[in-house]
């Protein structure tokens, strides 16, 4: 008997580990954080949502399609789904639908497909587009609201949430701002930061996502449990959510310890924003982060500084997405210069001295 | 006693349950064995015989030539039928040298070399001889003559024999059964071994999901105090050399170096059965056993087959195959080699016979590489796969060298892990063969050049010598003697 001469070198066993079951994980420990913030901001934000995710997906099928390569098994992996899925959990939550489907623009086609597809760009995806969209829109982008959720009375019922997406006019009275935001705002008008926390949900509230936010960000809990989750099922490690959270709670306690009127607490900090939501499912994207631990313990305490920086110092109230970019497009040194030791060989590359112990 | 952590590493799915519990059982003399001339590392062997001649069980049929190399023997009685080119159990599926023998069945022995006595006090090198002539090779995979080996503790102070009983590789429980059933053997070799290498300390590493081995041997071991069993955790590629050694002591190897140079040389456990069988009872290395397993096989088993012995022989002793397996591997299914077809012999090395199907090899269409760092976490070596990959598409084999791909121990755990399906290992296999290749053809290259170079440099001299005496010449002819200048050898003063 002859068998199809095996051209192929061992290993003849395979894990079970598959980029589509990678992919699924994920998608699976963001649904509780989806599913409760969809319910918090109501029908307008069910829109978004799935013409965000939609639009993604067919835009990588249109890529796959002009550069002539197979939509399958590439459309099936997950990955332009996870996209948009990031990119609608950073978007204010009634957000017009024109933002979703530019965002699928910019974020596969411009962030991804451009670079050569899965694998081969430099910088998030998702926060590519959502830099993008706050840089050309910043009314459309900065227009935050209220929770209001499903059923309620005050909600949007269906109908109304059509016009809010699809007609583009939150009606009045809806509208609030994020914590961040309203910090930001008061320093610019003369308010200490305790007159402005002053106003806002207590910690407790912000912790369960009780608050304005983008549509995906504001439960720090069930964030948490997603990003456990994916800990658990050894998707992710705890060096890129722990250095990014650390770092951010170390800079912003001692800012506050410095100058309490000035900055704004560790857990205030860290519970507000895309913290959470940056920390376990952005920063730790596999394709733009670093490959060694070290270097994701680097790259966690960068986004984490830069995190607090930008949110003390700059312009926009709100830093994650800038601070993720600025690192990715440091991950290729991080990379270059924390490759393991070599077994046998001292850090510097050179052979153990002879006796062999270390 | 204290164990060191190694790095990296794999759990794969053993599926050594399918052939653990079946005890050794020896193959029925098939009809015609093909012995191979070239089953180790190293030079073939030399025939000794020609077709139409009989030979006798255990007779040398072929003679190791050089330094490395090892002689191989009649697994019985019988008639050589032809010496002829067969299939090599090997990727290839390249032909081979191989002599044919058909058993007469009546198993009658030649004579043997005489045996030492008391091998434990012996003089090393008739230890050494006696492992020689037997054609004891490294019988965990890799065939390197033994012989080789035991000579480590000539020119270095070694500390300890490591005996290597991790069987990391799933499916294959050959070594196993060994240490269970003949734990005597195992640690006699074993300390026969230390005593010709110089090493007062004998340290058997087992993985601990084979606590019956590790029942045996401790048991078997109580009465030496030089030696040690002990359990290592199940983490593959524990049976790597260089890993095991750290497990067990901690120190690690420098790049470049054996383990020998820090103090301990590994040897296989059925290779101690082997060694004890040549020093204690003259017997060469005729039969080994041999795993026989996958969900392809009908009956998995551990068969003692006669070096030489057909494939199809073993597989049918098993039951034959359950439909069309999709792989057929010699050895284990991480580090083993694809087998181009079942009609090839058994080896010396071949520690199993795997027929695997789809379901067992999980093999799929490769994707791109989404960078999740599997790889750099758990190669064994330190090393970055995913980045040495990345060079050798380009073909960018300095770039690869660079990072280290010649350290690679082809183990095959980044391959195995990876997400998106990436040969790895085949491109790492690949860069090895075309560095090592390279690095011959410059070594050539620089021989060649420096030949030329002197050659060159001899046609100059000439020339310049014939161009000085023509001036010289012209110059005698057109001064007078009187006006010549002195010749640098002459004393300027004459
Ligand atoms: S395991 Fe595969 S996908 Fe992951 S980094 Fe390594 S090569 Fe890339
Ligand atoms: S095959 Fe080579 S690169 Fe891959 S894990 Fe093993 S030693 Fe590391």
């Amino acid at each position: 008997m002859m068998i199809e001469t095996a051209t192929t070198s061992a290993p003849y066993t395979h894990s079970a580990a598959s980029v589509q079951k990678t992919m699924t994980t994920v998608i699976l420990a963001l649904v509780p954080a989806t599913a409760f913030n969809l319910y918090l901001f109501g029908w307008p934000a069910v829109f978004l949502f799935a013409v965000t995710v939609g639009a993604c997906a067919a835009m990588e099928g249109l890529a796959l399609l002009i550069s002539g390569r197979r939509l399958m098994p590439t459309l099936g992996d997950g990955s332009a789904v996870l996209t948009g899925w990031l990119l609608a959990m950073t978007l204010p939550p009634w957000a017009p639908w024109w933002t979703g489907v530019l965002g699928a623009v910019f974020a596969i086609l411009l962030g991804k497909q451009i670079f050569g597809g899965l694998g081969q760009n430099l910088f998030n995806p998702a926060m590519v587009a959502r830099v993008a969209l706050l840089v050309s829109f910043p009314v459309a982008m900065t227009s935050w609201v209220a929770p209001h959720p499903l059923f309620w009375t005050g909600t949007p019922g269906f109908l109304d949430a059509l016009a809010i997406t699809f007609g583009g006019q939150i009606p009045d009275g809806y509208s609030a701002a994020t914590a961040l935001g309203l910090v930001k705002t008061g320093l610019s008008m003369g308010q200490t930061v305790s007159q402005s926390v002053g106003q806002l949900p207590d910690l407790m509230d912000m912790g369960l996502g009780l608050r304005a936010g983008s549509l995906g960000e504001t439960s720090a809990l069930l964030i948490l449990g997603g990003g456990l989750f994916l800990i658990w099922k050894k998707v992710i490690t705890w060096h890129v959510p722990a250095a990014m959270l650390g770092t951010l709670f170390v800079a912003a306690t001692l800012g506050h310890l410095a100058n309490p009127e000035r900055f704004t607490d560790g857990a205030f900090q860290i519970l507000s924003g895309a913290a959470f939501l940056g920390a376990f499912f952005i920063a730790t994207d596999y394709v733009t982060s670093p490959v060694s631990k070290t270097g994701q313990l680097i790259f966690g305490f960068g986004v984490g500084l830069l995190t607090w920086i930008i949110r003390s110092f700059a312009g926009y109230p709100e830093g994650v997405a800038f601070a993720v970019l600025l690192m990715n497009s440091l991950t290729p040194i991080i990379d270059q210069y924390t490759r393991p030791r070599r077994f046998g060989r001292t850090r510097r590359g050179e052979p153990l001295a002879p006796q062999g112990d270390k | 006693m204290k164990l060191f952590a190694i790095r990296g590493g794999i759990h794969p799915e053993y599926r050594k349950e399918l052939a653990s519990d079946k005890a050794i059982t020896a193959l029925p003399m098939p009809q015609r064995l093909r012995i191979l001339l070239h089953q180790h590392i190293g030079a073939p062997a030399r025939l000794l015989v020609a077709a139409g001649e009989r030979v006798l069980k255990g007779q040398m049929i072929a003679q190791g030539q050089g330094p490395v190399s090892a002689p191989a023997h009649a697994p019985t009685s019988g008639y050589i039928e032809s010496v002829s080119e067969v299939t090599a159990p090997h990727a290839s599926g390249l032909s081979q040298t191989a002599v044919v023998l058909v058993p007469d069945g009546k198993e009658e022995w030649a004579p043997l070399p005489t045996p030492l006595a008391d091998p434990l006090t012996a003089e090393p090198q008739a230890i050494r001889d006696l492992v020689a002539q037997a054609g004891i090779v490294g019988m965990g995979g890799a065939a390197f003559p033994s012989v080789v080996k035991l000579h480590l503790g000539t020119q270095r102070k070694l500390e300890m024999l490591v005996l290597n009983g991790a069987e990391c590789e799933p499916y294959l429980t050959c070594d196993d059964r060994v240490m269970r059933e003949h734990p005597d053997e195992v640690i006699d070799g074993a300390r026969i071994m230390a005593h010709a290498l110089g090493a007062p300390l004998v340290i058997i590493g087992i993985e601990d999901n084979k606590p019956e081995a590790l029942e045996a041997m401790t048991r078997e071991a109580a009465a030496f105090p030089e030696v040690q069993v002990r359990p290592v955790p199940v983490q593959y590629p524990m049976g790597s050399e260089r890993h095991l050694v750290q497990a067990l002591t901690g120190r690690e190897t420098p790049a470049a170096k054996l383990t020998a140079d820090i103090g301990a040389v590994v040897h296989n456990v059925a290779t101690a059965q082997a060694i004890h069988h040549a020093v204690r009872f003259g017997r060469p290395l005729i039969e080994r056993v041999v795993t026989v397993s996958g969900r392809a096989v009908r009956e998995p088993r551990n068969i003692l087959a006669p070096i030489g012995a057909p494939v199809t022989a073993l597989i049918d002793f098993c039951g034959g195959l359950v439909g069309v397996p999709a792989r057929l591997v010699q050895g284990g299914p991480m580090m083993g080699q694809p087998l181009p077809s079942l009609d090839v012999p058994v080896i010396k090395g071949t520690s199993g016979i795997l027929a695997l199907n789809a379901e067992e090899t999980g093999e799929a269409e490769p994707g791109p590489c989404i960078r999740c760092g599997t790889c750099v976490a758990i190669c064994p070596c330190g090393l970055v796969p995913l980045e040495m990959a990345a060079f050798i598409r380009t073909d960018n084999l300095d770039g690869a060298n660079n990072l280290g791909v010649t350290e690679c121990l082809s183990c095959g755990s980044c391959s195995w892990a990876c997400p998106s399906h990436i040969p790895l290992v085949q491109y790492f296999n690949y860069a090895k063969g075309m560095l090592k290749t390279k690095e011959r053809d410059r070594a050539k290259h620089e021989r060649t050049k420096t030949l030329t170079e002197a050659h060159r440099d001899r046609l100059e001299r000439a020339a310049a010598a014939k161009a000085a005496a023509a001036a010289a010449k012209a110059t005698t002819k057109g001064t007078p003697p009187a006006a010549r200048q002195p010749r640098a050898e002459e004393p300027a003063e004459a």
